[in-house]
Parts: structure tokens; sequence; C-alpha cells
């Protein structure tokens, strides 16, 4: 939370900034230099001291919340952010209150929203932030086995693809929103079979962590 | 700034108006770096250009009140304009458990909203950058004190008084969410956040909504106004006094040291009939002018009432059946904070229902409120004009120090 605050106030005052620059300067592209302020970590690219700590001692979660189920399908949403300067990737989610869960991204595919399993799963760019939200990238709890309940903290780990693992608590959120793309995706031709395939994969995963 | 630095006399257009933006936004800006206790020291006007025809007022949307800290905001708090108190019952069945997780995520939502942080699961972050003062303040009923908080804590219904005159639904509730914001923008969202984070624990009784003069209106910290056009809340204790914490906030027992209790009285103003009194009547009722809230024997708002004073009749010049008269006691105990607001309504028989959100809060509501309620009660001029219609009672568990606890948790964990 302290950390968002600090991060929120100050993506505050760049918009500000920024718009104060565009509307006093129409026409000059100074703006750009405002906006990226994130692009300056490869400075540090030759600095091969970091090259012994694992991946997941530079990732975080922010902001962690699952949308609240009895059963069935829900999807756990957050902000993930890495600290490092390699990019870092998520390769798969666990959590014991789902049998299976999947890191899925929403795709527009011919109009209509659909998701999916992320191909190569979900890239953390060095020093940057990759958001997961109701309609966008999440961590799809494909068969809930432990109710999630409103105010209730739920574990996950994340497996990253050096091996290495982070854990973090999401709390539990009423949220009526982000069915279209569960209906869409169980629904339609393309999800289904992916979704079949995945199945197949999830089930995997779920007896190796079971013990 | 620049570019509005620059203006010169040209006719006011479409590029003028950018140009005024641009001096709000930069205001705003560095409103934003700056800390809120120094936002509130430098209200003075923004960097504007002389003969700018369109100024805006530097926006003060950006001002927060702390959320942590021993008392939970929304009590000291200089009253923002704008209230909305939620009654809410808990759902059949509720346990110590499920009023654990109801506190998080109250807590949670309240700790990111007041700061201008969306709520976890926010469907309109961009209503929550503007916080304007927003607090937020929760508060336990009787029946929750009683069955669910384990420990010494108590909280009694108030007795009954001979002027209750109570209508649905404004009666006692389980839950008291009292969120507060000079933007009523802020409030709606902070609102609609917060029912929809509780909905699965508990069910809407009442929502009364209120109002003071808006900020920027007056001078900060000018007594307010109720809508019989009294000066309301001249005597109210302030923080500077000595007794304030004695007054205010609880030393106990346990966990609740740092709380206090909430008194919401729905009082009706019977406006149609005191649209019909004089002046001089009104003034009568209450003992107090009516344009300045000086006392009938002072000048000044502030000066200190002579009860004793008679005129050349001989008569009293402060009645002493009149309100300040008889709310006003002898005991320095029998004092609390009022933190109201007023409250206009429409009514489906074509009327209007006015009057004010009467809220107190005090360490020991029997001991400070109920005695001054029930001498009001037995005795009071304004009685005639005025109608308690809803009362309820709120145990405020103290604040917290950290974002991981939440108002009320503590209490949950003692034996």
């Amino acid at each position: 939370m302290r950390t968002t605050t600090l991060r929120g106030r100050a993506a505050l005052a760049v918009t500000a900034l920024s718009l104060t620059v565009l509307l006093g300067a129409c026409g000059t592209d100074d703006t750009t230099a405002v906006a990226d302020t994130s692009d300056t970590s490869e400075a540090s690219a030759d600095s091969a001291a970091e090259a012994t700590a694992d991946q997941a001692s530079s990732l975080s979660v922010e902001d962690p919340w699952v949308k609240t189920a009895e059963s069935g399908m829900t999807a756990a949403f957050g902000t993930l952010v890495n600290t490092g300067d390699t990019d870092v990737t998520v390769v798969s989610a666990t959590t014991e209150a789902s049998a299976m869960t999947e890191l899925h991204e929403t795709v527009d595919a011919d109009g209509s929203m659909s998701m999916q399993q992320v191909e190569g799963g979900f890239v953390v760019p060095a020093g940057g932030e990759l958001v997961l939200e109701p309609g966008g990238n999440h961590l799809m709890m494909m068969d809930v086995v432990e109710p999630v309940e409103a105010g209730a903290d739920v574990a996950f780990t994340l497996t990253l693809d050096d091996g290495s693992t982070l854990d973090f608590t999401a709390s539990g959120r009423d949220f009526s929103g982000a069915d279209e793309e569960y209906a869409d995706g169980s629904d339609s031709d393309m999800g289904g079979m992916d979704m079949d395939d995945d199945m197949d994969m999830g089930a995997g995963e779920d007896s190796t962590e079971a013990p | 700034m620049s570019a509005a630095d620059q203006t010169t006399g040209r006719g006011l257009g479409r590029r003028r108006l950018l140009r005024s933006g641009a001096v709000a936004l930069a205001g705003a800006g560095a409103g934003w770096a700056g800390s809120a206790a120094a936002r509130a020291a430098d209200g003075a006007a923004p960097p504007a250009a002389a003969d700018d025809v369109l100024t805006i007022s530097p926006p003060d949307g950006a001002e927060t009140v702390p959320y942590l800290g021993p008392h939970q905001a929304g009590v000291a708090t200089p009253p923002q304009a704008h209230l909305v108190l939620l009654g809410l019952d808990l759902v059949d069945g509720t346990d110590t458990d499920d009023l654990r997780r109801l506190l998080r995520v109250v807590g949670d939502d309240a700790a990111r909203l007041t700061q201008g942080e969306p709520a976890l699961s926010d469907t309109e972050p961009e209503l929550a950058p503007r916080p304007s003062r927003l607090t937020v303040t929760i508060g336990l009923g009787p029946r929750v004190v009683d069955e669910l908080v384990p420990g010494d804590l108590t909280l009694a219904p108030l007795p009954s008084f001979s002027t209750d005159r109570f209508e649905e639904p404004w009666g006692q509730t389980d839950l008291a969410l009292q969120l507060c914001a000079d933007d009523p923008t802020t409030l709606a969202h902070a609102r609609r956040m917060l029912l929809k984070d509780t909905a699965s624990f508990a069910t809407v009784r009442w929502v009364q909504t209120g109002f003071r003069s808006a900020r920027g209106s007056q001078p900060d910290g000018t007594t307010m106004r109720n809508l019989m056009g009294q000066v309301d809340g001249t005597v109210n204790p302030a923080q500077a006094d000595g007794d304030f914490a004695d007054l205010v906030w609880a030393d106990g027992p346990g966990a609740f040291a740092g709380g206090t209790v909430m008194v919401v009285r729905r009082i009706r103003s019977e406006m149609d009939t005191w649209d019909k009194v004089s002046r001089q009547g009104k003034e009568l009722a209450v003992g107090r002018r009516l344009d300045t809230g000086a006392p009938l024997t002072g000048t000044a708002e502030h000066d200190e009432p002579d009860f004793d004073a008679v005129d050349d009749n001989g008569l009293k010049v402060i009645d002493a059946a009149s309100h300040i008269a008889r709310a006003r006691s002898d005991d320095p105990a029998e004092r609390f904070l009022r933190r109201g607001y007023n409250y206009q309504v429409h009514r489906d028989d074509g009327t209007d229902d006015a009057g004010l959100v009467f809220t107190v809060f005090c360490a020991d509501a029997e001991r400070q409120f109920v005695p001054v309620q029930r001498r009001l009660a037995q005795q009071d001029r304004l009685n005639e004009w005025i109608t308690t219609i809803g009362s309820a009672v709120y145990a405020v568990p103290p604040g917290v120090a950290s974002t991981d606890d939440a108002p009320g948790l503590a209490l949950l964990e003692e034996s």
C-alpha cells in the first residue's frame, strides 16, 4: 500500500506536468520527455552484479485481489512490478483455492473479446510492470475448490522462468464485471478448444502440486 | 504558465480559455507535490494573469485527511461540506469472522479512497484522484457490540425521550459508515464502492445525506447555519480546548481506547410552522440572535450568555425555557462534539422534509449526551418546531497505525 501510494502520487504529478506542457506549448514534441521517465534503466545493462539474484527477488505483486466465487471459475488481478535490470517471465501460477490456475490474456477475436492462455507466460519488462486486470491479462482460476470470500486472503505462488517462485496473497472482492470474458472463452469454439488443451496441462500441474 | 504570462490583450476566446486551464493545472501539480498540511496553509489564490477574464479557483480536490492515526478520521476532522451516512444491517448468520472480513474490506477501501487512490476492484478509478478531504468512519451498533465483539466493550441503546417521534427507516442499524467530503462526486463514488464491497455482508437500511455550506463559500471554521437560519454549534468543543480529548475519545475498555461513541439523531425542522413565527419569537426560542448568532445578552457570536440578565420589565433576556438555557449544563462533562449536517429531501406528498442529521461524538453517551437530551425533552421552546424522527448510536473504534490493520479488528481479537 505504502509504495503504491507514492507511485500513484508520482503518476498524478507527471500527468499534471505533461498536461501543462501540452496546453502551454501546443505543437511541440516536448511532452514525450516527461511521459517516458521509466526508460532509463539501460544504463545498468553491463552490471553483472545482479546475475546471482534470482528473478523472484526483483518481482513483486501490488494491489492483488481476487473476484469472489463459490466454485467454478474466477480470476486474480494486480500489478506485477519488476525492479530488476532484466525481464522476468512468469511461467505459471498456483493456488490451493483452485485445482487449476492458468495465465490468461484477453484478445479481440473478430470483435468479440475472448480469453486464452498466454503463449510464453507473462513477461514483466525490466524496470517496468505488467497489469493484471479485468478484461486484460489475469490469473485464471479454472476450478475453484475453496470458496473465495470477500475480505479473505487467498495465497498464490508464481513460478518464474529461472525456477524461482514468488508467494503473495490476494484479498477477495465481490465484483460483477469480468463475466463476459469467461462466457466468451468457454462458449466460443476457439476458446473451448484452447481450454480443453489447457485442462490436460493444468491437471498435470495440479497433481504435482497436491502433496 | 509561461504561455499564460505571455497573454496580451486579446479578446476572450478558445485560446484564452485553454491558457487559463493551463494555469490552474500547473497550480494543481504544485499542490500534489506538497503535503496536505502545506496545502491547507497556503490557501492563497493561484497565480493568474491579471487580465484573465476567466479565472479558475485553486483546485482543492487533491487535499487529503490522514487515514492512519490513533483515532478514525471524520470525527475531529473539520467538517467537510457533504455527508453520506450509510446505515447497514448485517445479514442473518453473520459471525465474528464475517465481520472481520467486512472490516478488512471497508478499511482497505477507506485507506485507498481517502488518499486519492482507486479501491482494489474499482470500476471507476478516474473518480478517485480527487478525494477532497474524504473520510470514512466506521461505527458498530449495539447488537454488533453485544453479539460479535468479545471483551468488555458495551454499548447501550439510547433511552427513549418524551419528544421522540420516530419514523421508518431512521432507526438503529448494525453498522454505520460515515462518509464525508467536500466534493459530492467523490462521495458518490466512495458510497458506491463501499456499498458494492459490503453487499454480500450487509443490507442498506437507510442513507442519510447532508450538507453544509460549500467549501470556500465562507472562511474555514465559520459556525454552520441550519436550515432554520440559526447559527448552530457555537459552543462546540474545539480541539484547542484542554478537555477536547476527554470529551471525545474513550480511554477504554481495552482496544477501544482512542475510540468514540457516535449518536445520530435525525431531527426534522417544521419549516411550515417556523415560517409563521416572528423574528423576535424565533430568537426568543433559541436565546440567540439570528443574524450574528450572539446570545440575546451579547453582541458577538462567542459572547458568553448572561442567563441572569433581565429587561426593563424584569423578564429574563434569555428565557429560561429557551434552547440555549435548557441545553446549558453546570457540569462541564455534559458536553460533546456536534458534527451535524443539514438535510433536505422531497417527499412523496409533494412537500419538502428538511432538518438536521444531528451527529454527536463523545466518549460516553450516557454520561455526556443523555442528560442534556433529557433536559431538552422536558422543556425547550424550540421543541415546538423540531421533531426527532430517527435515532441510533454506534461505537466508533479507534484508528489504525497501518493499512494492514483496519478499524475494529483489534476489538475482535480480545477475549
